[in-house]
Parts: C-alpha cells; structure tokens; sequence
C-alpha cells in the first residue's frame, strides 16, 4: 500500500511538471507573440493562476470534471487523480511561463536574426538555435519548481487523492498516532534528496556542454588521453602540460 | 554595362523606412547587376545598415520596393494593395540572400561544420552527408578547414567572421550582404576576412558591402556608393569616387576616414 502512495506522489508530481512546462512554453510563446489577443490570454492565464490558491484551483477542476474515470484504455486515471494532475499542472504552467520567457530572453536576438538570415522559420529556429541555449538558463530553477511540485502535489489529497501525505492522513485518522506524518515528512525527504543529486548532474552536463573559452570535461579527457596532455591549450587543466597523465596515453 | 531590369539581382526602388518618428530611409533607390561588388560607405547614422536589413526584410520598410532577381522582398500584391508576405514566403525568399552579420551571430552551441549545415539541411533538405561536404569544402575556402570541430567559442573574432561567410554562402544565395563585417574585429585580424571578401567579389559573387574599409572597397568594389541622411548622394567608380569625388559631404567623409 505505502509504495502505491509513494509511486502516486512521483507519478502525479512528474506528469504535472510535464504538463506545466509544456504549457509554460506554449504562454511564453504566446507572450512574444505579435497578435494581441493571445498576448492577452498569456497574461490572463498567469494572473488567475499566480494569483489564486492552488488549492481553491484543486477543488474547482475536481468538481467540473464529471464522471469517475477520464481516459480509456491503458490510459484511464481515476477522475480525481486527472483533476488533481491537471490542477498542478495548469498552476505550474503559469509559473513556467515567467522562467521560459526569462530563458529565452536571455538569448541575443541576433540568434534569431541569423537564423531568419538563413531561410529558417520561427519554429525552427526556436527548436533548434534559441531553445537549446535558453535551456541552460531554465534548468536550474526549473529543478526547483519541480523539488516544490513533489511537495505541493500533497495537496491532491484533499480531493481524495491516494498519495503520501493521504496515506499518512489515513492511518493517522484511524489511530490518533502523529508517527505517519513524521514518515511521510521522511519521505518527502527522501525525494527531495534524490531530485537534489539528479539535478546538479542535469546541471553539471548543461555546463559541460557550455562551450565558452574552458575546454569541456571531454575534451579535456580526450585531450589528455589522446595528445599527453602536452597542448598548451590545457593551461588551466589540473595536470597541466606534461603533468603526470602524461606517461599513460 | 548595360542590362535589362529583369536581369538585375536587386532593384531597390524609392525605399522609405521611419523609426518611430525618424525618417532613417528617404527614397533609396540602388540597382545591382549579376557578378558586381557594391560597397555602401557613409557616416553612422546615415542609414546604410538599415537599408541592408531591409533588403532581407530583417527590417520593414514604410513604402518603395524592393525585388530580388525579380521577387518582392517582404511584400505581396493582395486585392491591388501591397501587404506583408507570409513567413513562409518571406523565409524562403531570404534562402537566396546571404546575410554577414556585424557581431557574427554564430551559433555558440553548435561547431563551426553545425553552423555552415543547419540552414542547407533544415532548411533545403540536402542530406546531411552532402551538407557536410558542401561545408568542408567552404570552410577550407575560408582557411578553416581544421577548425570545423571547433565551436564558436573558441575561435578569435576573424575565424567566428569566416565561418559566418561559410554558413551564408552555404545556401547558395544570389547575393550575398555584409554589414560592417569588420567593424567589431580587432584591427589584426580584419585582414584575413577582407581578403576572403576581395575572393569571392573576384570570383564573381554579387555582393552588397557596408564597410568603412576604404581600402578594401578601393580593391575590391565595382561600385562605390555614399549614403548619408537617409539618402545615396553620390555612386561611381572607386576611381572616380576616391579622386575625383564630387559631393561636398563626400569629400569631407573622405578627407576625415582616409
């Protein structure tokens, strides 16, 4: 029973970050879009959802979303756990707005310029020139809006949501014993903890990745492995020209 | 020299272009033949890149036309009023002009190969093995052959330039357009990419320059022309222009730059 609760915190958590980033992304587009009217959707779409409740959002979609199952097939979710998903997710997407907008603001237009130089479309030039520089920007706080998903996504229970903290709920109900909510407080812990690591390496390779004046980590280790070490160009690499990886290429 | 309009790789008629309450372009009217060099000189502020940008539409313009081999740049006829083109058409319009940009424009996260074949493979659809050798055989056209694994980030200012001209020239395009290509190169590395421009206007390509380097446009142009205010006040030969000039504003731009 307990690791269902625990799959169902991951499982929500992560579908609705999904889903917040993907309509994070489509309202930043819109935001910069020339035509008004979607402008003004973008804008609205943040100022309802940054400015009430996530659990007043939690509630409202719960109860406009009829029947007890949504989907079909491998792909049915009982109706409070597509609401509960679909709350966080709406909710976050307006946050992910703001932090996708900042990312691809930070990218000199002149990318977007040489890329319409070239014959390229809007799409295009997003997807592949503007988007993958922005994402270094993104990922960071990206991490903490889903370290804050894991936490928020507790809230579902009130709509009777089988997850952590309603599991805990549960046994603390039956019994009078505060002792499941330091679990449950252990085992957000826990999440938090693993999501910490996974995103410092997410970050880490984005870096790496980040081809400014320092050579990158493999092309430091290629270097020392192939060329000795010896290039002047590895100046700044700890063992240095002729440093003591030099003897095992 | 004298040929048909339809010949013409661009026919730029009466452009006008505002920037807010400032009237940047006043009727710039230019013609360029196939195969010929136009160097565009003048002060700062006299509009010479604006009108470049124009030229691709990285810039509306307010009124004129502008054709490239014969296609309006930017602008189509829609019930007898002149409208904006569609993205698509304006997208593929610009595949035939390449663009030089001051500040290079690279794309940092792709290498220098990445950059020449994103546009010939996203954008023709040319299979990535023929792009890549369409671009080895640039980049060893611009002397960066060994550097085609390099990203942007480490190169000096004169090979980010280079490999800029390979990208453009990837496309194929009918014109090429260079805006003060050299103008944020240190002066030591200005010289490799002014002799690979003087290449290529030799060998033929038609080209539109907007430089301060006189010397370059002494060698290399088959045109020189002065714009200043908005305006070209004066267009000849570099023989002519450079001895014999006859405006008052050109002389006085010369006598200051030279």
């Amino acid at each position: 029973m307990f690791v269902h609760a625990l799959w169902a915190t991951v499982y929500i958590s992560i579908v609705a970050q999904v889903l917040g980033i993907i309509l994070g992304l489509i309202a930043a587009l819109m935001r910069m879009s020339n035509f008004r009217p979607l402008r003004f959707l973008s804008g609205a779409y943040v100022l309802v959802f940054r400015g009430t409740p996530v659990l007043v959002q939690i509630m409202f979609i719960w109860l406009i979303i009829p029947g007890r199952t949504v989907g079909f097939g491998a792909f049915t979710l009982k109706q409070e756990v597509f609401a509960g998903i679909l709350a966080l997710g709406v909710n976050e997407g307006a946050y992910m707005r703001e932090i996708i907008r900042a990312g691809i603001d930070s990218i000199d237009k002149g990318q977007m310029e040489a890329g319409k130089s070239l014959g390229m479309r809007y799409g295009a030039i997003m997807r592949r020139i503007v988007l993958p520089q922005a994402a270094r920007v993104i990922v960071p706080p990206l991490g903490n809006e889903f370290n804050n998903m894991m936490k928020t996504s507790s809230l579902v229970y009130i709509i009777g949501v089988y997850e952590l903290f309603s599991d805990a709920e549960q046994v603390f109900s039956s019994s009078g014993n505060v002792a499941p909510f330091i679990a449950v407080a252990f085992w957000y812990l826990v999440l938090t903890s693993i999501w910490s690591i996974v995103q410092a390496s997410i970050e880490r390779r984005l870096a790496v990745s980040e081809h400014g004046d320092e050579l990158s980590l493999r092309e430091r280790a290629v270097a020392v492995w192939t060329e000795g070490g010896g290039v002047s160009r590895l100046g700044d690499w700890p063992f240095g020209a002729g440093g003591r990886w030099r003897g095992r290429s | 020299m004298t040929s048909s309009p339809e010949g013409l790789v661009l026919r730029a008629t009466e452009v006008h272009k505002h920037f807010g309450r400032l009237h940047i372009l006043k009727g710039v009217s230019l013609d360029v033949r196939p195969r010929e060099t136009v160097c565009i000189i003048g002060t700062s502020g006299s509009g010479k890149t604006t009108f470049l940008r124009c030229i691709n539409h990285l810039e509306k313009i307010d009124g004129g036309s502008i054709e490239v081999n014969g296609h309006p740049i930017g602008y189509r006829m829609k019930n007898g009023r002149l409208v904006e083109d569609s993205e698509r058409n304006i997208s593929r319009q610009r595949t035939e002009i390449g663009f030089v940009f001051q500040r290079f424009n690279l794309f940092p996260h792709k290498t220098a190969l990445e950059n020449v074949t994103e546009a010939p493979i996203q954008v023709r659809g040319v299979s990535k093995q023929e792009a890549v050798s369409d671009a080895e055989k640039l980049l060893a056209r611009v002397g960066l052959a060994d550097k085609k694994d390099t990203y942007p980030g480490k190169l000096s200012g004169g090979q980010q330039q280079r490999v800029a001209i390979a990208r453009a020239l990837a496309m194929k395009p009918a014109l090429m357009l260079f805006d003060e290509p050299t103008s944020a190169l240190d002066p030591e590395v200005t010289g490799e990419v002014l002799d690979v421009m003087e290449e290529l206007a030799h060998e033929g390509t038609t080209m539109i320059v907007v430089t301060h380097e006189m010397g370059f446009a002494k060698r290399a142009a088959d045109r020189v022309v002065m714009m200043d205010e908005g305006v070209i006040i004066e267009e000849g030969s570099p023989e002519h222009f450079f001895e014999s000039p006859t405006h008052e504003r050109t002389k006085a731009f010369l006598s200051k730059i030279l």
